[in-house]
């Protein structure tokens, strides 16, 4: 039986090759707006690209913040993409101007801080021991694309409740979280889906959790 | 040389592809179009190779062959998982919805952004700055105070204005990498016009890539010493002269880091 994932449709980019991504790992992929098709899905992806500002707005507009609050309480697994995964911070800074974010985890979306920005192309990553996520992936790049991002991580797991793994990238003077694994809730700065081979394998291993 | 901080993010090698009405083509100087095969089947031929990014130029004129170029997009997408930029026709920002829709990844635009630079930042309010590709085709001029200028037109014609001051007021618009094409060297194959290469890297903080005059696999690590993010060719990779792989060895032996 394929799981079924639902991406997140909820404004502009290239959502096809997301589509496809997911669809070459064995799912069967909808895109969709619908509040109850993304709230029932076995996964729900969501995307994003552009400003932090506009795409909480768009998230907002087919109540993604509620589809995505819906689903973790229930546990169901939501993966996010670049700004998919900053959306799920406590909040984005842009040219000084705060927007609120989905504020699943505690942190803060900021400019990047490096001589040549976007950060544009193929980093390493550093993985913590026993990541799910990055299982079987060793000494591979993924492709990033993106100005912002999040230099600090806030939650703190008490036991009994695992902790969050944190994945690292370093960008000329800037560290900046790139991925995170936490229960139902995994988000990459990356894009698996253009990450050709090594990205495919991490959409295995979300797959593999539905 | 190498700018150290910046190690651990790779060079990276983009074959490009000149597609019209569904075919890719290369022009010496962009005149005499000869047929270089099927785009799709190329895209995935790079891939495999190891190219980190594609992308497609469309120098197809007619509205009816760009319908043509969008399928070939869709159909790359499709079966290529690397980033894949489209070029060629764009002057809204409903051309780049199009294109991502259709699936690209970043637009290039051109002379669109020259006639009209407010488009610039129209376009990367709405879709951010990472989906824009600055194309400049720069000549030398001494009319210019950096001794380069913007042409267009296939290089045909200048648009009378500083090639650097033009990368410098993009980037302030909102672009999230340029596409620095020297006209002259452009089919020379005698090595990338490093100077304009440089003289970009000193005015800009966006993402380089060089393009234009690449004959052998030395010439690519020169771009990149000279402040090159990331290097483009064409007629080199799609005639066999040089694989994606020989170009990055020959990055890895001048000591920089690839995929």
């Amino acid at each position: 039986m394929k799981a079924d994932v639902a991406v997140l449709d909820y404004g502009s980019g290239n959502l096809r090759s997301v589509v496809r991504a997911v669809e070459r790992g064995g799912a069967s992929v909808v895109l969709t707006a619908d509040f109850e098709t993304a709230a029932r899905a076995d996964g729900l992806v969501v995307p994003g690209v552009g400003a932090y500002a506009e795409c909480m707005r768009g998230l907002r507009a087919v109540q993604g913040d509620r589809i995505v609050g819906r689903r973790l309480a229930g546990a169901r697994p939501v993966l996010g993409i670049c700004v998919g995964m900053q959306a799920m911070f406590g909040q984005g800074i842009e040219h000084g101007m705060v927007s609120e974010g989905c504020a699943e985890w505690p942190g803060t979306v900021e400019r990047l801080e490096a001589d040549v920005i976007p950060h544009m192309g193929w980093n390493t990553v550093e993985a913590p021991t026993g990541s799910q996520m990055f299982a079987g992936i060793d000494d591979e790049r993924f492709y990033f694309a993106h100005s912002y991002g999040v230099r600090a991580w806030e939650l703190r797991a008490e036991p009994p409740f695992p902790s969050p793994q944190v994945t690292w990238t370093t960008y000329g003077p800037d560290r900046f979280v790139s991925a995170v694994e936490n229960g139902p809730l995994w988000a990459t700065q990356f894009h698996p889906e253009k990450s050709g081979d090594a990205g495919a394998a991490l959409l295995r291993n979300w797959l593999g959790q539905l | 040389m190498p700018i150290v901080g910046y190690v651990s993010l790779a060079v990276r090698v983009i074959p490009c592809l000149d597609v019209h009405a569904g075919r890719v083509v290369k022009g010496v100087n962009f005149v005499d179009l000869r047929d270089a095969g099927d785009p799709v089947e190329m895209a995935r031929v790079y891939d495999a190779e190891g190219a980190d990014e594609l992308t497609f130029l469309d120098i197809t004129a007619s509205s009816d062959a760009r319908e043509t170029t969008r399928e070939v997009v869709s159909r790359t997408a499709e079966q290529v998982f690397i980033p894949l930029t489209v070029g060629g026709g764009v002057r809204t920002p409903a051309d780049v919805n199009t294109l991502l829709r259709a699936g690209a990844d970043k637009v290039g635009i051109n002379t669109g952004a020259i006639d009209r630079p407010e488009v610039i930042a129209e376009i990367s309010s709405r879709f951010g700055c990472q989906v824009l590709v600055l194309s400049v085709d720069a000549r030398r001029s001494s009319s210019q105070p950096s001794g380069f200028e913007v042409t267009t037109h296939g290089g045909r014609r200048s648009a009378d204005m500083d090639a650097v001051e033009w990368v410098r007021r993009a980037a302030a618009l909102g672009i999230g990498e340029v596409l620095l094409n020297s006209m002259d060297a452009d089919g020379t194959k005698d090595g990338f016009d490093l100077e304009l290469i440089s003289a970009a890297r000193a005015a800009t903080g966006v993402p380089i890539i060089a393009s234009g005059g690449a004959g052998e696999a030395k010439h690519f690590a020169q771009a990149v010493d000279a402040g090159a993010d990331a290097v483009l060719a064409a007629s080199v990779f799609h005639f066999g002269e040089l694989t994606v792989g020989d170009v990055k060895q020959a990055l890895r032996d001048a000591g920089h880091t690839v995929r």
